[in-house]
C-alpha cells in the first residue's frame, strides 16, 4: 500500500443524461490517503462523480486517472477502486465471512480464509460469521460493508453516503471509527454526502458541489471561515449576508457602506467584484452589546438592533436581531454567565471583527444553499 | 400461516375489548374465521379423500366404481397391470421435464431482457407475453393443429408436437413469475459484484441467479404442473400419442381402472410432500433470520 503517486485525478469529468448536466467539467486531485469529501445537496452529481471514478457509469466526457494509469473507461472489476454503497448492498444469500471474503476470492487470493478472519475482527464482527447480513443491526450491517470494500487494499475507497441509514448517536460514533481506520490504513478515501457536519468532521479537504460543479475546494476551516460563494456560506453552517455597497480599500481593509453605518473586512476574504456585494458573518462571530455600551469585541459596529426572539438552546443562546433596514439577523452566543440574558425588546448594537467577516458577489442568490426542512434528509 | 395468525388475533383482541357481550355470540364471533376456514377445508379435501379411499377399493367387475366393495392393495401393488397406463405416465414424465427445462430457460431468458434492457417494443411485449395465457385452450390447441397440419407437421404428431405446445404455453407463466423475482431485486448487488472484482460472468453465477433462483424454481413447478395436466391443447396436438391425462379420459368412455386413484393419491402425495418441505424450509429460514 506503501507505493506512491497513487493520487485519483479527475480531469474534465463531463457526465450527461439526456438534456440533463449532471456533472459539468469536474477537475479535482485527491492525494493518496487523504481523506477526502464530496459535499453537496442531493441531486448535485457528487454521486455521479463517484459511480464514474467505480466504474458504474462511463463518462460523457473527461478522464479518470489513479496515479498515472487511466483508469476511465476499466470495467468496475480490473479498478483498484472498492466502494461502501448507500445502504450497503451487502449479498442477502450470503454469510458474513462470504461477504467479505468475496473480493479476495474473485481474485484468488491464496490465503483468504485468515485474511477475512482478521478484517471481521477489526470491524468487530467476530460472533457474526457465519450470520446473514439480514440478521445483523444497520450498524453492523455497515461494519460488514466496510470491511468487504476495505480487505481489497484498494488505492481509493468510495463511500457513497455510508452514514446515512443510521441513527444519529451511532452516526457520531462510526464517523470517529471511519476516520481512525483511513488514519490507521492511510487509504485514500472519497466519501458522498450532503451532511455538512459529517463532512467537516471527518475530511481533510472538502468539495462543495452544487448543479454538477464544485463550488469551493479546501479545508473544512477555510471553508467555513472564508467561504467565496453565497451557497458554501449558506449549505456549510449558517451565515448573515447583508447588502452593502463597496466604498474603499484602506491598506488591508476593505471598507464597505451597510445602510449608512461603514464597516470593514480584510481584503483577502473579499470575492467581490462590483459595487455592490454580500457582506456575510456567521452568527457565532457576532457579539450582542447593550445599546451604547462600551464596545470591546470587534471592531465593526452596527447600531440601531432589536432583539425579536430568543432561543435559549443551553449551551447557547440564539438570538434574532432586527436591524434598522428590517433585516433580522442572527446571533449566536455562549451561555458564560458573564451577563443577563437579552430580552425580546431589547435595543442592542451588534459588533463582530473585520477578520470575521467576508464579502461575496452581488450577483448570487442570497438564500443559496439555505437547508429547508425538506431537504434534511 | 396466515389464516392461523388471523385466527388468533380474532378470538384474543375482541375477546379483551368487549367483555360484556353475551358469551355464546362472541364465541361465534371469536370463532367464526375458524369455523369458515375449516369448512372450506373439508370442501377441498373431501373429493381428494374420496380418491385415496377408492384407491383401496376392489371393485367387483373390470371397471372401477363409486361403491366402496372391499378393501385392498392390489391396486397398489398392480400400477403397470391396465394396458397403456404406464406409457401414457411416461410420455407424460417425459413431454412435461422437456418442457419445462425448455419454458424455463427460454422464460428465464425472456424475463431478463424484460426487466434488465430497455429496447424498442419493450411494452408492447410486455404486454403480448400474456396472450397466451388469455387465449382459450381449446383455440389455441386447435389453431396449434392447424399450424402443425399445414407446414407438413400431420406425420409427426405426437411427442415434439405436444413439447411446442406445452413450452408455448407455459412461456408467459415462467416469464410472469422470473420477472416479477427480477423486478425485487436490488441491481446495487450486481453492481456490489463488479466493484468486488467479479466479472461478468461470476456476478451472474455467484449474485444474479442465485438470487433470482426462489423465482425460477417457482416458475419451473409451475410449468411441470400445468404441463403435466394438460388435456385439452394436448388433445389436439398429440397424434396417435397418448399422456396420462388423455389416458384417463380414454379410461371414461371404457374401462376405468382403479389403478388411476393409486396414481391419483400418489401425485398429490407427491406435491403435498413438496409443499410441506418447502413450508418448512421457509421457516428454518425465517427463524435464523
Amino acid at each position: 500500500m506503501a507505493d506512491t503517486g497513487r493520487d485519483l485525478r479527475v480531469e474534465g469529468l463531463t457526465k450527461r443524461f439526456g438534456d440533463f448536466l449532471a456533472v459539468d467539467d469536474l477537475t479535482l486531485t485527491v492525494p493518496q490517503g487523504s481523506f477526502f469529501a464530496l459535499l453537496g445537496p442531493s441531486g448535485c452529481g457528487k454521486t455521479t462523480t463517484l459511480r464514474m471514478v467505480a466504474g458504474l457509469d462511463d463518462p460523457t466526457a473527461g478522464r479518470v486517472l489513479i496515479g498515472d494509469e487511466d483508469v476511465t473507461y476499466l470495467r468496475p472489476y480490473k479498478r483498484p477502486v472498492n466502494t461502501v454503497f448507500q445502504s450497503y448492498a451487502l449479498f442477502p444469500h450470503l454469510t458474513i465471512f462470504e461477504n467479505v471474503a468475496f473480493g479476495l476470492r474473485r481474485r484468488g487470493v491464496k490465503d483468504y480464509k485468515q485474511k477475512t478472519l482478521d478484517m471481521i475482527d477489526l470491524v468487530q464482527l467476530g460472533p457474526y460469521a457465519a450470520r446473514k447480513p439480514a440478521q445483523l443491526s444497520g450498524g453492523q450491517q455497515q461494519r460488514v460493508a466496510l470491511g468487504r470494500a476495505l480487505i481489497n487494499e484498494p488505492a481509493v475507497l468510495l463511500l457513497d453516503e455510508p452514514l446515512g441509514a443510521l441513527d444519529l448517536k451511532l452516526r457520531r460514533q462510526m464517523q470517529i471509527e471511519l476516520k481512525r481506520i483511513q488514519t490507521e490504513i492511510a487509504v485514500t478515501f472519497v466519501h458522498v454526502t450532503h451532511d455538512q457536519e459529517e463532512a467537516m468532521t471527518m475530511a481533510d479537504t472538502i468539495a462543495v458541489m452544487n448543479h454538477g460543479v464544485i463550488e469551493q475546494m479546501g479545508a473544512p476551516g477555510d471553508l467555513y471561515e472564508n467561504p467565496e460563494t453565497t451557497f458554501v456560506a449558506n449549505f456549510l453552517g449558517q451565515s448573515n449576508l447583508i447588502r452593502v455597497d463597496v466604498i474603499d480599500t484602506v491598506d488591508q481593509d476593505v471598507v464597505v457602506d451597510c445602510y449608512g453605518q461603514k464597516v470593514g473586512v480584510v481584503a483577502s476574504r473579499s470575492h467581490a467584484g462590483g459595487r455592490n456585494a454580500w457582506l456575510g458573518v456567521r452568527p457565532e462571530k457576532v457579539f450582542a452589546e447593550a445599546a451604547g455600551a462600551d464596545h470591546r469585541v470587534g471592531s465593526n459596529i452596527l447600531t440601531g438592533g432589536r432583539v425579536t426572539d430568543v432561543s435559549f438552546v443551553g449551551v447557547s443562546t440564539q438570538y434574532l436581531v432586527a436591524m434598522p433596514w428590517g433585516q433580522e439577523l442572527m446571533v449566536f452566543e455562549q451561555n458564560t454567565g458573564q451577563r443577563p440574558l437579552f430580552r425580546n425588546g431589547d435595543q442592542l448594537d451588534i459588533t463582530w471583527s473585520p477578520a470575521h467577516a467576508f464579502l461575496l458577489d452581488a450577483d448570487q442568490d442570497a438564500r443559496a444553499g439555505v437547508m429547508t426542512p425538506e431537504d434534511d434528509e | 400461516m396466515a389464516t392461523v395468525a388471523t385466527r388468533e388475533r380474532v378470538s384474543s383482541d375482541p375477546g379483551r375489548a368487549k367483555p360484556s357481550k353475551r358469551p355464546v355470540g362472541r364465541w361465534l364471533s371469536d370463532h367464526l374465521v375458524l369455523l369458515v376456514g375449516i369448512l372450506v377445508l373439508v370442501y377441498i379435501f373431501v373429493p381428494i379423500g374420496y380418491i385415496f379411499a377408492l384407491s383401496f377399493n376392489q371393485p367387483s367387475g373390470r371397471s372401477a366404481t363409486a361403491q366402496f366393495e372391499s378393501f385392498t392393495w392390489s391396486n397398489w401393488t398392480s400400477i403397470c397391470e391396465p394396458e397403456g397406463l404406464c406409457d401414457s405416465l411416461q410420455l407424460s414424465f417425459e413431454v412435461s421435464i422437456t418442457a419445462t427445462l425448455l419454458a424455463t430457460l427460454l422464460g428465464t431468458l425472456m424475463a431478463f431482457a424484460l426487466v434488465r434492457h430497455s429496447f424498442r417494443g419493450r411494452s408492447t411485449s410486455n404486454l403480448v407475453i400474456f396472450l397466451p395465457m388469455a387465449t382459450p385452450e381449446v383455440v389455441m390447441g386447435s389453431s396449434l393443429l392447424a399450424m402443425f397440419v399445414s407446414v407438413g407437421l400431420d406425420s409427426v404428431l405426437g411427442f415434439v408436437t405436444i413439447v411446442i405446445a406445452h413450452v408455448l404455453f407455459c412461456l408467459s407463466f415462467v416469464v410472469v413469475t422470473v420477472k416479477a423475482r427480477l423486478v425485487g431485486m436490488d441491481s446495487r448487488l450486481e453492481q456490489a459484484a463488479m466493484d468486488l472484482y467479479a466479472n461478468e460472468w461470476q456476478t451472474f453465477r455467484l449474485v444474479t441467479l442465485p438470487l433470482a433462483m426462489p423465482g425460477i424454481v417457482a416458475a419451473a413447478m409451475l410449468s411441470f404442473s400445468l404441463s403435466f395436466d394438460d388435456f385439452i391443447v394436448t388433445n389436439f396436438t398429440s397424434g396417435q400419442s397418448v399422456t396420462f391425462p388423455l389416458y384417463v379420459y380414454g379410461s371414461k368412455l371404457r374401462d376405468f381402472p382403479a389403478q388411476l386413484f393409486v396414481v391419483g393419491t400418489l401425485m398429490f402425495l407427491v406435491s403435498f410432500v413438496f409443499v410441506i418441505a418447502a413450508e418448512l424450509w421457509r421457516r428454518r429460514r425465517s427463524a435464523i433470520r
